[in-house]
């Protein structure tokens, strides 16, 4: 990992009473493309806002470019926001928003156009120059917003909640441009969001918070397989939960006492405490008609409902006990007729490995 | 189920009482004196009805037109006094801890409490020559003097002479910014008060100090709040009559004094109608300016 561009050191921030942030302290590489992420309340916000400068934490530090960043106003820091709003000034053209930031700081005018016209081609906004904002549509703001910011040439983009303003498939598109831009420019960006795809699909990093407080640092594929708690694997992505009791270890394989399965070996390296969490993600859970084979994590039950998606159907089984297990059956086969239907008697498996035991 | 705007009958119901009072109690006497400003005096002070300009070429007349002028300079001053004053104010309140903004706008709405008369007449407690103002800078002076008595030189000053602080313009001016003063502010505590605040954040982030970003984005974008507190306490203080009738003296007549006149002592009720509806005209011109401007507008801010 290359050298820390922001560095953030036991910080922690009070309004009044409530502790939106909690000791938090985390190391972001030149670079990186990081996602806090974390549900509405969890601080995330609060935290991209002290690095803005918007914010004071209340005690620990914030080190930027190896800068300590106490005292420094936000508009004497090397970053730059895009916000949520977009905040693009609606009385400015768009070549006046783009160099906004430029202009305030006495750059040269001859200047000023040319970073205006090269930020206008990065975000492939070129003939919109003379438009007012109200009349760009919301996808064209925020791509005004992020030139804006880009033009400034930032040690560090902050983005919060970048895309929760656009529907659906432009979302999709900005977050491969989001990608495709941070490429192009080579800068680090931290993007603030409460939507687990979005920083699934563009973060190299993701940083998970709850209640103040960092749960998880890892890479996507990192927290999805290996979540480190309860919170981490339910908010990212859905998991079947099932509560069970250990009863020992054995050859590096923990023994445990599951509910509706009973006695089951996973492997497990670690401490566990006496009562842990086992939990399985849903499109690793496989049906069956015939009992399946020895040594997997069985379960004998109805299918009690299924939502149909198109690209796959999630199944949702039943025992006789109440539990439900949900298994995400891909629709691989061009057939209207899924391979079960509701009511049917099935067997849902998965393999020990794919077994999540979560102590916290 | 019937979109509830579409029942004409429950609309008709609701605006009636409004509608009769505005009809019976303005429009009706508005258009009562409309008619008279283009009639006549008769020889014992009666209204003689009939169609000529006379009225309104009088109103021109340069002695005439010299007050309406002096009328447009406090009126003038006063806006932008007004204006000067109240921005900061408005801000203020509108970035003060939400506990506090309440106990700030009542106090800003507070002197509306006292009688306007009262407001008006306790300028003169201030003002006259024995007036607090005055007292207050001769017990200063009296201080000065006996300190620079007591470091060796004595008289330097002389005796106090009280300035005279009534019955002029200024006084007519000062007393104008204080009854104005809530019409400012509130249409700008409006605008401000919605002003989303990440225009701000995004100005500072780019790199603009606290000033740049009070006059590239705040000041801009409350233009609509701007435009609003402008146009009230202009046209309200164009038209004022007690502060200049009692504070003004000879120096600070303006042209509600000039028309209370035509219809009190000169007893010639047509030419006060003339000068009265001048003031409509100049309303409705500047009004109409304003909606031309905010519909060419781009910007959408409706300024």
């Amino acid at each position: 990992m290359s050298r820390a561009i922001v560095s953030i050191q036991n910080v922690s921030k009070l309004f009044g009473s409530i502790t939106a942030v909690d000791d938090v302290s985390l190391d972001i590489a030149e670079g990186e493309f990081f996602a806090l992420l974390g549900p509405s309340g969890c601080g995330k916000t609060t935290l991209l806002r002290m690095l803005a400068g918007f914010e004071i934490p209340s005690s620990g530090r914030i080190m930027i470019d190896g800068q300590e960043m106490e005292g420094i106003d936000p508009n004497r820091r090397p970053v730059n926001m895009v916000f949520q709003s977009y905040a693009v000034f609606p009385h400015m053209s768009v070549t006046d928003n783009v160099g906004y930031g430029l202009k305030v700081t006495g750059v040269p005018r001859a200047e000023i156009d040319k970073r205006v016209k090269e930020a206008l081609a990065l975000v492939k906004l070129d003939g919109y120059e003379r438009r007012m904002p109200g009349q760009l549509s919301g996808g064209q703001r925020q791509r005004v917003a992020l030139a804006r910011a880009l033009i400034k040439r930032p040690k560090v983009l902050l983005l919060d909640e970048p895309l929760s303003a656009l529907d659906a498939k432009l979302r999709e598109a900005m977050q491969l441009e989001l990608v495709r831009l941070k490429n192009a420019v080579g800068i680090t960006f931290i993007i603030v969001t409460h939507d687990q795809d979005e920083a699934l699909s563009m973060a190299n990093r993701i940083a998970v918070m709850d209640r103040g407080r960092v749960v998880q640092v890892a890479s996507p594929a990192e927290l999805y397989e290996f979540p480190n708690s309860r919170f981490v694997a339910d908010f990212i992505g859905k998991i079947n939960l099932l509560e069970a009791r250990v009863a020992g270890m054995e050859n590096g394989r923990l023994l445990a006492d599951a509910v509706g399965i009973g006695r089951v070996a996973v492997p497990f390296s670690g401490a566990a405490k006496s009562e842990i969490g086992l939990a399985v993600r849903p499109e690793k859970v496989k049906l069956d008609r015939s009992e399946p084979a020895v040594g997997r994590l069985k379960i004998r039950g109805r299918v009690r409902e299924i939502a149909y998606y198109g690209d796959e159907s999630h199944v949702f089984i039943e025992d006789g006990a109440g539990l439900t297990i949900t298994a995400n059956v891909p629709n691989d086969a061009r057939t209207t007729q899924g391979p079960v239907a509701v009511g049917d008697e099935v067997w849902v498996s998965w393999a020990p490995a794919d077994t999540l035991v979560l102590t916290e | 189920m019937q979109d509830w705007r579409k029942n004409k009958l429950f609309f008709a119901i609701l605006m009636a009482p409004s509608a009769f009072w505005l009809v019976v109690f303005f429009t009706i006497p508005l258009a009562i004196v409309w008619v008279y400003s283009f009639g006549g005096r008769g020889p014992e002070g009666q209204t003689l009805i009939g169609f000529s300009f006379e009225n309104y070429r009088r109103a021109v007349e340069w002695i005439h037109l010299g007050i309406i002028w002096k009328s447009i300079v406090i009126a003038s001053i006063t806006t932008a006094a007004c204006l000067l004053l109240g921005f900061p104010l408005a801000l203020a309140i509108a970035f003060a801890p939400s506990r506090l903004k309440n106990v700030l706008l009542l106090l800003v709405i507070l002197p509306f409490w006292t009688n306007l008369l009262i407001r008006t007449y306790s300028w003169i407690a201030v003002l006259r020559e024995r007036g607090f103002l005055n007292f207050g800078l001769e017990w200063l002076w009296d201080r000065a003097d006996l300190l620079f008595t007591f470091v060796g030189m004595p008289d330097l000053f002389g005796e106090f002479q009280p300035l005279r602080l009534l019955y002029n313009l200024p006084a007519v001016v000062i007393a104008l910014i204080h009854v104005h003063l809530p019409f400012m502010v509130l249409p700008l505590y409006a605008t401000l008060e919605k002003l989303d605040r990440s225009y701000l954040e995004a100005s500072l982030d780019l790199g603009a100090s606290q000033w740049r970003t009070l006059s590239s984005v705040t000041v801009p974008l409350a233009m609509p709040g701007i435009a609003t507190g402008v146009l009230l306490t202009f046209i309200l203080s164009l038209g004022s009559f007690l502060a200049p009738d009692l504070l003004g003296g000879t120096e600070g007549l303006m042209i509600g004094n000039l028309i209370a006149h035509q219809f009190g002592p000169s007893r010639d009720w047509a030419f006060g109608s003339a000068l009265s509806f001048l003031i409509m005209y100049a309303t409705f011109i500047v009004l109409w300016i304003r909606s031309t401007v905010a519909s060419r507008s781009q910007t959408g801010l409706g300024i």
